[in-house]
């Protein structure tokens, strides 16, 4: 009799408003990515191009939330995934593009479309309806949605992240000790 | 005379009268999570990161003082989840932005946030709005990390005699503030080689075009924890 192959989880990666550092330190675990390809596969992912999220197991976020977009991701990776890890300090405290934050968004579109040096005539603030709106903060993902597991660092390192996906796959809760730990 | 002695965790602690909980566990070699409490300075007992059970009685272990035969209790999953909740707290209520702060490596509050496993921020972040001080030649006061432990105002008045800084509003609306006229730095007599320039557990305080001149990643507490060296950092 055949044995029963075990089914392999899902995982759906996605960045918001992140820079993809994190997704290169996840490419980062090197070798490793052929243990974890041995017990995953990837559904939507700038990895596998898939532009819709299925059923998964393991949501990994990497990026806050910046526009009406990266909400409507979010909300569909939750209601898709099992389990969501916040990645990076983005998505953990709104990382870099929160640093606007104390500032008034129409101020921000002025100077940048209207006031600053070196623009091209008649440049202007894009309103094509096809865009985004900007959100007027940037928010970390759990005060949209709950979050399951948290990865700090900016990146984390690709040790960091593997640690968590290991620990998770093997079934325990996550654990990063002194030296994987941190913030920056 | 017998020594007197309590017992923390389980193990025994020896004790001079008249010590703190926190001062007999330091002398120990015991690392109880601090924040506002630094050996050269009188106790402030306002971050209540140090908080212990003395006789089942939740005290500041930093201004409570040790009792013979006191059964202490501090690393324990109850303490050490409200130490985790105080941490968040601190950070949501300023702007914590640890990849570009030059004090990361370096930062207690960091540091002790990795000693307790702190993963996320939980809360729902403030985001206040509070603008830098630049106007000092040496110096530069980052508001936005100020965790308001008060070890900067009683250098200053106590240490360099100078009074430079103080604490304005109560609450929430508690904030740091810089005693001149203008509030600024420079109107000041502060120097670099005041007290107050050396003790700011976080990102506040910074000597200018110094910043990364140790490389993230190899800092003081990259390579050690916390509870290894909770006074060291870079100066
Ligand atoms: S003061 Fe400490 S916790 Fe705050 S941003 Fe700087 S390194 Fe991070
Ligand atoms: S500036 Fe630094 S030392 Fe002064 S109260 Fe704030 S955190 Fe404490
Ligand atoms: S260290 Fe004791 S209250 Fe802050």
């Amino acid at each position: 009799m055949d044995t029963p192959v075990k089914r392999k989880l899902k995982v759906a990666t996605t960045s918001l408003a992140g820079c993809f550092g994190c997704h290169m330190s996840l490419l980062d675990i090197d070798e490793r990515l052929f243990d974890l390809l041995e017990l995953v596969e990837f559904d939507r992912s700038p990895l596998t191009d898939i532009k819709h999220i299925g059923t998964c197991d393991i949501g990994f976020i990497e990026g806050g939330l910046c526009n009406n977009e990266n909400v409507h991701v979010l909300r569909e990776f939750r209601s898709n995934c099992k389990v969501l890890i916040a990645v990076g300090a983005c998505a953990i405290n709104g990382g870099l593009p929160a640093q606007r934050n104390h500032l008034a968004l129409p101020i921000i579109l002025q100077e940048v479309y209207h006031t600053s040096h070196g623009l091209a005539a008649g440049s202007d603030i894009p309103n094509d309806p096809e865009l985004p709106l900007p959100l007027n903060k940037v928010h970390p993902l759990h005060e949209v949605v709950k979050i399951d597991y948290f990865i700090p660092g900016c990146p984390p390192s690709g040790d960091a992240i593997w640690k968590v996906l290991a620990d998770l796959l093997a079934g325990h809760e996550p654990q990063l000790g002194h030296g994987l730990i941190h913030y920056d | 005379m017998s020594e007197k002695t309590f017992v923390l965790d389980g193990k025994t602690i020896p004790y001079a009268e008249g010590q703190t909980i926190m001062q007999a566990a330091m002398a120990a070699g015991v690392y109880i999570p601090r924040l506002c409490y630094h050996p050269e300075f009188k106790p402030h007992g306002s971050c209540k990161l140090c908080t212990v059970k003395s006789n089942g009685r939740q005290a500041a272990s930093c201004t409570q003082l040790a009792q013979s035969a006191a059964v202490v209790e501090s690393d324990t999953q109850e303490l050490n989840d409200e130490r985790r909740a105080l941490l968040q707290m601190l950070f949501v209520e300023g702007n914590h932005f640890c990849p570009s702060c030059e004090q990361s490596g370096n930062c207690q509050l960091q540091a002790t946030a990795y000693a307790l496993n702190v993963m996320s921020t939980h809360y729902d972040h403030f985001f206040p709005d509070r603008p830098l001080d630049a106007s000092h030649p040496e110096y530069l006061l980052d508001f936005n990390r100020c965790i308001l432990c008060s070890l900067c105002i009683r250098a200053s008045r106590d240490v360099d005699g100078k009074n430079v800084f103080g604490l304005a509003g109560r609450g929430i609306k508690s904030h740091l503030i810089v005693n001149a006229q203008s509030g600024a730095l420079a109107d000041t007599d502060f120097a670099g080689d005041d007290k107050a320039a050396q003790v700011c557990p976080v990102g506040v305080i910074l000597k200018k075009r110094r910043g990364f001149a140790v490389p993230i990643g190899q800092r003081t507490y990259d390579l050690k924890p916390i509870s290894a060296m909770p006074d060291a950092k870079e100066s």
